[in-house]
């Protein structure tokens, strides 16, 4: 009924343009960050681990609750945690092996659950259901036994979604603009079977439709162009155009009391495996990239995956320089050290320079040919089309907000951002609600973050306030 | 990387637990003026541009140096032109450096001790947002004013204009012309805006062209010697930054290219002014009329350039908004022209039209952010 629906859409596309797209939004406002280490498409390495972990601190919007203790043994797919709330949701073991250990942070706060592998990749089969006969009540239940629920997030807050709830539509964002971020349309390529099974499994649970927004040229590789049960549309412009956030509030913004949810397509295989063969299977072809590694490219491993098990590709000759290691991209990962794992949600590793250093007369130079600066203010920016080895230095000290004109020019959504800071720091949650903490979360506004010259932690200003909103309503 | 300094550290003495912790707020910002901090980003965004604040607000005093070292040539040439000598450039250059120095002394050692004694109190560092009100306010300042009004000028601006709304970023009003207007309604015999002064010569007291326009016209400013080529040179009397248009220009094309000038609300303001200006072209009674001056030769004559270039575009105190903006603009240009017109007791209404739609830009921008708050509502 759906399908039939909307299969006028997605009717014979050319190989490279969509000709009778419903829609095509083009957006100006963001920019691609050129630093330096963009992976080659090529994949340099299996990863076979020693040990893996997963971090409930990836899942926002949940309490984990244990169901492994150390010393258990455990196959892929055995539950680890759940979610206090919904103990049907699970967390599970993506390597079959033993619980080595359950590190635990302030207040005993469960940090990671370490499972040392065997290599035996013994997995749990699970009983799913066919998709012709099944409804939102099977696949639902399927995908919370399966692991996989939390694949979905809800907007607004960005948080796992309610199995309870019925969204108003599904967005799918085919491509992800971040910088130096694993291009989709070649680690995926494989995997349209799946992505198409697990879109057939998401329909269920909407009447509202999955809305896969795709960019301009990078969508015929992989071939996304030829799902089917989807509405398309096609996204152009800079990051953050790929953000799921702003295709929403580009596309049909939300109202308050909606709800939207949204899945990461790099974990649309794994769903799709799940309804095809019963498993829990989140392999994922890694990018590793950043101006400290030594070949920057792709390897096959999957969620947890430990940096020590990739550490050849970080760059490490120069004495006295110390490395972030970033899991996720450079504007929104999480820094996990070289002792760290990779995050549910990323599928890149991201490797870069402390910038824990002393520049002289830094802000005063007339040049600043090593550093890049999305504004003017250096004469720099008439050399276009370099990339840069960008490191963490802040490049100056924090200070109230001055500038205004700056942040709107780098978010294409319907929103005055400084307004929606200020709203969040003053924890004011009706002028929040009034001006847009509903469509965006910490990621939207990473590029607000980098450029500021007041040095605003305005990703953690936006959580902060979200924070809040959830604990008010 | 050996290019970069690992090693360089303040003086332990400056660190929590030394002897001089109870100064680290001032010893920090000397510190960072001459050294990049070293602090890392610890999550968000892990890199950040390599702009900070000390870097945009270096931007407008760079633009404003034409304005300073014409304004400094001027203030010579016309004492000597006052007294009817001869003398060579150097001369001239330098009784105008001996003139404008003390003025930036007062200006910047005022100014930035109470900024410091304020970073002192809150334990913060050093905003850089005097830095570009330091450099403005001898710009605006008639060229004889005494150093001890200036140094009581800016210390209103700084602790009732800034320091009282928490700082820089906070303000309401246009520090720099909160010091002028102080004067302007203190000491009112000293600033009346018809009367110039020349530096250093008492009996000379010649009439603006604002005032000679104001007055008589056309003719008027035909009689008193006043030619566009030489109000765009800037070769009139006048306070020291505004009579140039070329410096003016040169520091506009600064601040555009380098996009810390909004290009909106200076575009906006002239807009406005040249409507306002055009109007009263139209309805001049007779050619004789101060109604009948042509709109270019009000946008050469006086503080509006100068104001809408360095002042109109200072982003704390103009709108948010870039629809309020171009509104905020317009009005200034527009109230700028209209007190010129119709108020002939005090012919230059630049820094009483930018202070007004200071006063207003909040409520601008409350229309415009409440226009996008509506339509967010409607979804409901």
């Amino acid at each position: 009924m759906f399908e039939s629906k909307y299969n006028y859409l997605c009717g014979s596309f050319g190989t490279n343009t969509l000709t009778d797209m419903s829609d095509t939004i083009r957006l100006k406002a963001g920019f691609d960050l050129p630093i330096s280490g963009e992976a080659a498409r090529t994949i340099s390495r299996t990863v076979f681990p020693d040990l893996v972990s997963v971090k409930p601190t990836d899942f926002k919007g949940i309490i984990p609750h244990l169901l492994a203790e150390e010393g258990d043994a455990v196959n892929a797919g055995s539950p680890l945690f759940c979610d206090k709330l919904h103990p049907d949701m699970l967390f599970l073991s993506p390597e079959s092996g033993t619980v080595e250990s359950i590190e635990r942070g302030d207040k005993r706060k469960i940090l990671a659950i370490r499972v040392k592998c065997d290599g035996k990749k013994e997995a749990v089969h699970f009983d799913v259901p066919h998709l012709i006969d099944s409804g939102k009540k099977e696949v639902t239940e399927t995908l919370l036994k399966g692991g996989l629920w939390p694949a979905i997030i809800q907007r607004p807050y960005g948080i796992i979604a309610d199995p309870a709830d019925t969204p108003r539509s599904i967005f799918i964002s085919s491509f992800d603009s971040a910088p130096l971020a694993a291009d989709w349309n070649f680690t995926l390529k494989d995997d349209v079977r799946y992505i198409q099974t697990a879109i057939d499994a998401l329909g269920k649970l909407t009447k509202g439709g999955i809305h896969v927004c795709l960019r301009p040229g990078a969508f015929a590789e992989a071939g996304f162009h030829k799902l089917s049960g989807v509405i398309f549309h096609e996204v152009e412009g800079p990051h953050p155009a790929g953000n799921v956030g702003v295709q929403i509030n580009n596309i049909s913004p939300m109202a308050k009391g909606e709800k939207v949810w949204t899945v990461s397509m790099m974990l649309l295989p794994a769903i799709g495996k799940l309804f095809e063969k019963g498993v829990y299977d989140t392999s994922r072809l890694v990018a590793i990239t950043g101006p400290k590694t030594n070949d920057s490219s792709y390897v096959r491993a999957m969620q947890g995956l430990s940096m020590k098990e990739i550490s050849e590709y970080f760059d490490k000759s120069e004495a006295g320089v110390d490395l972030r290691i970033v899991s996720g991209n450079v504007l929104t990962g999480e820094n996990v050290g070289e002792q760290g794992y990779l995050g549910f949600y990323d599928d890149e590793v991201t490797v870069l320079e402390e910038g824990n250093y002393r520049e002289q007369f830094g802000w005063i130079k007339p040049f600043r040919l090593e550093k890049y600066s999305h504004s003017h203010t250096y004469l720099s920016f008439l050399l276009k089309r370099r990339k840069f080895n960008m490191d963490t230095n802040t490049n100056g000290g924090e200070r109230t907000f001055v500038c205004n004109d700056i942040y709107s020019k780098v978010l294409p959504m319907d929103i005055y951002p400084v307004y929606l800071f200020k709203a969040c720091i003053a924890g004011d949650v009706d002028k929040m609600e009034q001006l847009g903490i509903y469509e965006v979360i910490p990621e939207d506004v990473a590029l607000c973050e980098y450029v500021d010259p007041s040095k605003n932690p305005i990703q953690q200003i936006v959580q902060n306030g979200i924070d809040l909103m959830i604990k008010e309503m | 990387m050996a290019k970069y300094n690992r090693t360089h550290k303040l003086n332990p003495k400056f660190e929590k637990g030394g002897s001089m912790y109870w100064l680290h707020a001032t010893a920090d910002s000397f510190d960072t003026f001459l050294y990049a901090p070293s602090t890392c980003t610890s999550s968000g965004s892990h890199v950040r541009d390599c702009v900070d604040l000390k870097r945009w607000m270096i931007i407008p005093v760079i633009a404003m140096i034409p304005a300073v070292l014409f304004g400094m040539w001027n203030i010579g040439y016309q004492h000597f032109v006052a007294l009817g000598q001869h003398v060579g450039f150097w001369p001239i250059v330098w009784f105008g450096f001996l003139k404008i120095l003390p003025m930036y002394l007062v200006s910047y050692i005022v100014g930035l001790g109470i900024e410091f004694i304020s970073s002192q109190i809150h334990g913060k560092e050093l905003n850089e947002g005097y830095l570009v009100t330091g450099m403005l306010i001898p710009l605006i300042m008639p060229v004889n004013v005494p150093l001890w009004m200036l140094a009581l000028a800016v210390a209103f601006a700084v602790i009732f204009g800034k320091e009282v709304f928490g700082g820089t970023g906070m303000n309401i009003w246009n520090p720099a012309l909160l010091a002028r207007a102080f004067i302007f309604f203190s000491y009112p015999s000293h600033m009346t805006g018809d009367k110039v002064w020349v530096a250093g010569v008492d009996a000379v007291s010649g009439a603006t062209p604002l005032a000679v326009a104001s007055a008589g016209g056309m003719q008027g400013l035909a009689d008193s010697g006043y030619s566009i080529l030489g109000m765009c040179l800037g070769t009139i009397p006048g306070s020291i930054g505004e009579t140039s248009v070329i410096a003016i220009a040169l520091g506009a094309l600064i601040l555009l290219i380098t996009g810390v000038g909004s290009w909106k609300i200076m575009l906006s303001s002239i807009i406005g002014f040249c409507c306002i200006a055009g109007l009263g072209n139209l309805l001049a009674p007779n050619a004789a009329s101060a109604m009948a001056v042509p709109f270019y030769y009000q946008l050469v004559m006086g503080g509006f350039l100068f104001g809408t270039v360095f002042m109109a575009t200072d982003p704390v105190t103009s709108c948010q908004t870039e629809t309020g903006k171009w509104i905020f603009g317009f009005l200034v240009g527009a109230m700028c022209m209209t007190v010129r017109l119709f108020n002939p007791g005090y012919p230059e209404g630049m820094m009483l039209s930018i202070l007004l739609m200071n006063t207003f830009a909040p409520l601008i921008d409350w229309l415009v952010v409440n226009a996008n708050v509506k339509k967010r509502m409607r979804r409901a």
